[in-house]
């Protein structure tokens, strides 16, 4: 048979069955848009992570309270109370290269203000906290060293809490209450926008360390020690100084295990993108599933193809026609359906990802390997899927597929 | 020397239970150029002889030499590559495909081809062939567009396009008129006579006397097979239109 009239052939039985083209190739548009939604969305979403990450701040590195190395890699506050405010000081005055170290305390509590309520967060930290997170200030100002010697009833909140309990106007001079303590709102944060954990981070009060330690948390260790080092040259003998300095403050003999965990921001980092990795392969292949079901549509339909082209196939066979002829020709039909079906799921792929990518506020993220993939993968669910009913086709009997009404 | 020489051709039909023997052993030569016709009661196994003559299927029994190789040794690819190079079919259905043009159809054994033919070659060949049958004006039409003479013309263009050596045709007039029929009679005398072997399957002798040949089956043997001077389907057609005069002169004296 003359090569060229391969998929001249094919395409043209394509087109002869316009409707049914279109619908079977409907299921291959939608399991490759699936799956490039999919990939698209979970790449952005590790891209937005890692962007989150860097905005921890820069060179910062976490020490947890207790040896909590599940995975390498822990997240959150520790229940352990090993770290104390007078470790965090420690670290900051006996190592040069720790510029900023604040012990952190945090508690949700309701705040009051006039007749308003809201259920927030409080977090109790030193005053170079908003530096430790490149934090700035919108309005007002940052507690000072001072405040935190003193346990100054004093506070910085974020933009979620202006809004909800001040309804946008200033509140720098305002007091707050939290359970009868009275708080000075003397700064408005920059806004934060999402966390990691999907909590909204303008969603805060930040107060002195001593005064939530001594007056709202009811605690005396820190859940974390928020720690910054000089440069990112540094880091790595910071970890070990940070180390050694809280081994010898908690005098833990050379057999004993670490009571706390020292962690880098590059952990974290690497902690979420795994996270993320996981959710970009759960989503692709539940995306995969969905192509493999428009694999299995697109084999339905050829085998009831084949069965009601028999006739034709017959004079295919009559006038020439060999096996292999025939073969190809539902092969390389199944195989163009699933291309169409390809190029339509990466036009439908894209617009659904920049959709939901817009709608989420990530990054709409392509790869052109994942269309690639996408298209090959889709191919070969025609070869795959169209071997079956092209073998039937090409095993048939001239006479016995003439005489077929 | 003859095109075709059958020596013994049985044909057996097996199911689970019966056996049926629709050929019973068939001795026929037929030369190069010869205008037959096969005729016989239903059942009497025209069709498969005329299948076994098409390469289409394979006697159970018995030697088949078409143009001096038998070809009843032949496999299914072979067989296939005979059809395409050396027999032409019509079917008493057409069996055109459906939403594609009559050029397209002609086309088709082309495609199958084992000579090397450019797409101009096979749009140029399928052009003639429909031209031979008179339908060089309807090359964009679908089947649904023509009548059913037309249609069947198409078909005959298709049977033609590859230069067979023999055209096989199945009750060709089976789903035509009595002046369709006449009309393609006349198109296959008119092959006859530039030298195309032409074997048919027919059961009104109305339509088999325009043969120079005809052979009868019963029960699967041949009874008789007697050669004669075909009558001329053009005069036929032209006597038709006083045929027709005559009926509608009838009417109006009515
Ligand atoms: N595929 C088949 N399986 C079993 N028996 C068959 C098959 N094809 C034909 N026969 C039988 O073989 C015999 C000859 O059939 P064939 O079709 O050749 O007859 P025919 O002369 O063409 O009849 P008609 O004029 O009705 O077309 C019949 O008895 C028929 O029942
Ligand atoms: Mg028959």
């Amino acid at each position: 048979m003359k090569i060229s009239a391969v998929p001249y052939v094919a395409i043209k039985a394509l087109r002869r069955n316009r409707m049914r083209t279109l619908l079977t190739a409907l299921g291959i548009v939608i399991g490759v848009a699936a799956v490039i939604t999919m990939v698209g969305l979970g790449q952005g979403a590790s891209s937005e992570v890692q962007e989150q990450v860097n905005r921890l701040g820069q060179n910062v590195i976490l020490v947890f309270p207790g040896s909590r190395q599940l995975g390498g890699v822990s997240i959150g506050g520790g229940s352990a109370n090993t770290l104390t405010t007078e470790d965090a000081r420690a670290l900051r005055d006996e190592i040069p290269e720790v510029i900023a170290a604040s012990p952190e305390v945090r508690s949700q509590r309701v705040i009051v203000y006039g007749n308003q309520n809201w259920f927030t967060r409080i977090y109790g930290q030193s005053a170079d906290y908003l530096q430790i997170r490149q934090w700035g200030v919108e309005d007002g100002e940052m507690f000072t060293e001072e405040d935190v010697e003193r346990a100054s009833l004093v506070a910085v909140v974020g933009q979620t809490i202006v809004e909800e309990l001040f309804e946008g106007s200033d509140p720098i001079g305002e007091t707050i209450r939290v359970r009868g303590l009275p708080l000075r709102i003397i700064g408005v944060l920059e806004r934060k926008g999402m966390s990691l954990m999907g909590s909204v981070q303008d969603d805060i009060v930040i107060i002195p360390y001593t005064t939530a330690f001594q007056r709202v948390s009811g605690r005396s260790h820190a859940m974390v020690i928020n720690i910054q080092v000089y440069d990112e040259q540094s880091m790595s003998i910071a970890q070990e100084k940070i180390r050694d300095l809280l081994r010898e403050r908690h005098r833990l003999a050379p057999y004993q295990e670490d009571d706390f965990t020292v962690q880098t921001q590059e952990d974290v980092a690497q902690a979420a993108t795994e996270t993320s990795r996981i959710m970009t392969w759960l989503l692709a292949s539940i995306a995969g599933v969905s192509l493999f079901v428009g694999g299995i549509g697109i084999m339905n339909v050829m085998l009831v193809s084949v069965t009601e082209r028999t006739r034709e196939i017959g004079l295919r066979l009559a006038v020439g026609a060999k096996s292999p002829d025939v073969l190809l020709q539902f092969l390389i039909e199944s195989v163009v359906l699933c291309l169409l079906g390809g190029i339509g799921g990466i036009l439908l792929g894209v617009i659904s990802t920049e959709v939901i990518a817009n709608y989420a506020g990530w990054p709409a993220l392509f790869s052109t390997e994942a269309m690639i993939v996408a298209v090959g993968v889709s191919a070969a669910v025609g070869v795959f899927f169209g071997f079956y009913p092209a073998w039937k086709a090409s095993r048939l009997d001239p006479i016995v597929a003439l005489r077929q009404e | 020397m003859a095109i075709v020489q059958l020596n013994g051709i049985t044909r057996v039909y097996r199911s689970e239970s019966v056996a049926v023997e629709a050929l019973r052993g068939i001795d026929m030569e037929i030369n190069e150029g010869a205008f037959l016709s096969i005729m016989g009661a239903s059942g009497s196994g025209k069709s498969t002889l005329m299948n076994i003559l098409g390469c289409l299927d394979k006697p159970t029994s018995g030697s088949f030499y078409l143009n001096g190789e038998d070809v009843s040794t032949f496999s299914r690819n072979r067989l296939a590559a005979v059809r395409n190079k050396t027999l032409g079919f019509v079917f008493q259905s057409f069996h055109l495909l459906p939403r594609t043009t009559a050029l397209e159809n002609v086309e088709l054994p082309l495609l199958y081809s084992e000579e090397d033919l450019s797409w101009k070659d096979i749009h140029n060949r399928a052009k003639k062939a429909l031209e031979i049958v008179g339908l060089g004006d309807r090359t964009d039409h679908n089947p649904n567009e023509l009548s059913g003479g037309q249609q069947q013309r198409v078909a005959i263009a298709r049977a033609l396009v590859s230069e067979p050596k023999i055209l096989l045709a199945d009750e060709p007039t089976g789903n035509l008129d009595s002046r369709t029929s006449l009309e393609i009679m006349d198109i296959f005398q008119e092959l006859n006579r530039q030298g195309l072997t032409i074997l048919m399957v027919t059961h009104e002798p109305d339509i088999a006397r325009f043969t120079e040949r005809i052979v009868t089956l019963r029960d699967g043997l041949i009874r008789s097979d007697v050669n004669g001077t075909p009558a001329s389907a053009k005069r036929a057609l032209e006597n038709w239109r006083d045929e027709e005069k005559i009926e509608f002169d009838m009417e109006d004296v009515k």
